[in-house]
């Protein structure tokens, strides 16, 4: 599988993880990042409010020529943003192990304190592994 | 330290004792109008059966297992506990060291009683470090430790060596304490398990982390002289 990027975004759009998988991507300054992730928070937010259909949940998939982004919001607004190429199939189950690793490696942290950036080394270990299985 | 005396009598799992039934009491009794609110069934803390754990026979949760998540919401509470009452790492490992010498205190007498009549007391350094190794490690995690070594310059340490704690599976330590490492709560159990079998140690964890296994943990246990001076007088009275 070929994933190129996971975002994570706390529930008040804050940017609070970023990393990429794969090379050759576009840099982007971090405080690009975060403008990005803050624009995000907004677009999902009006697409759940203009949305035809009653109780929508908001943006979930975004298709390009070159990449397709997942968006999956866990029931306490945390969003998990993955970009992955455009053909990627089963990318639900991704969304949901990468969740589950957060739920693993960060909530159970005791040093992590809540809405704010990730710096948990067991968390990127894991997360590598799974996205990035050494070839 | 002094002990100092209970200052209320000892009413186990009663969150109102002046309630309880039969607890005899200085004041007037009530009239029969004043009836004290009845204890909501909320308040309880007995199952249904009115049986605690206090009540069950010692060896039937010998195979009982856990949820590890619940243990590791556990026990990061216990970390973030001591860290609002420490001002270093040093005392935050002290806090968490005492928190596991009272569990290796009260486990040293269950596995005791557990192993019945072929149980024994181990008299030999290497004796102990294997009970630890094997038996308490069993007990606690569901395998044995993953080696155990004699410090090349140091007569009195010896090393037991975990390649992955189990207390730590969810920890990562911030880079500024670094040197901290949460499973001194271990240390505390195999600290509580040496004094108590009479081989007054000290218990320190430190993290030696290898490629193979980020997490890696070495207990560092140096034990006091006494402990030598008796094994070399046990080594010398064989042929």
């Amino acid at each position: 599988m070929v994933i190129l990027s996971v975002m994570i975004l706390n529930k008040a759009g804050g940017l609070i993880y970023q990393r990429d998988f794969h090379e050759g991507l576009h840099k982007l300054s971090s405080n690009d990042f975060l403008v990005l992730a803050g624009t995000f928070h907004g677009v999902h937010a009006i697409t759940s409010r203009i949305s035809p259909v009653h109780g929508s949940g908001g943006l979930e998939v975004l298709e390009s020529e070159n990449f397709r982004m997942q968006c999956f919001q866990t029931l306490t607004g945390t969003k998990f943003l993955i970009f992955a190429e455009p053909h990627q199939p089963n990318i639900d189950v991704i969304c949901r192990r990468v969740y589950e690793l957060y739920a693993d490696y960060v909530m159970k942290n005791p040093f992590y304190q809540i809405e704010m950036p990730i710096r948990c080394e067991a968390f990127d270990r894991h997360l590598m592994a799974y996205l990035k299985p050494k070839q | 330290m002094s002990l100092q005396p209970p200052t209320s009598p000892f009413v186990p799992f009663s969150p109102n004792p002046a309630l309880q039934p039969g607890t005899p009491s200085s004041t007037t009794p009530l009239s029969i109008a004043q009836k004290p609110p009845p204890v909501s069934s909320a308040s309880l803390r007995y199952a249904s059966t009115r049986r605690s754990i206090y009540d069950r026979n010692l060896n039937r949760t010998q195979r009982a297992e856990l949820s590890k998540a619940s243990f590791a919401f556990l026990f990061g509470e216990m970390i973030q506990y001591a860290q609002k009452r420490v001002s270093g790492i040093q005392d935050l490992e002290k806090k968490l060291n005492i928190q596991g010498y009272s569990i290796g205190q009260r486990l040293l007498e269950l596995l005791l009683f557990r192993e019945g009549r072929s149980a024994k007391r181990e008299t030999r350094i290497l004796g102990i470090l294997q009970f630890i190794a094997q038996t308490v490690y069993r007990h606690l995690f569901n395998k044995p430790a993953d080696g155990l070594e004699r410090s090349h310059d140091k007569d009195d340490e010896y090393m037991l060596i975990d390649h992955e704690p189990v207390v730590n599976t969810y920890i990562s330590v911030p880079k500024e304490i670094s040197l901290l490492n949460c499973a001194a709560f271990v240390a505390g159990i195999i600290e509580a398990v040496l004094d108590g079998s009479l081989f007054p140690a000290r218990v320190t964890a430190h993290s030696t982390p290898t490629d193979q296994y980020p997490g890696r943990t070495v207990y560092l246990i140096k034990f006091e002289e006494s402990v030598l001076e008796r094994e070399a007088m046990l080594a010398g009275g064989k042929p």
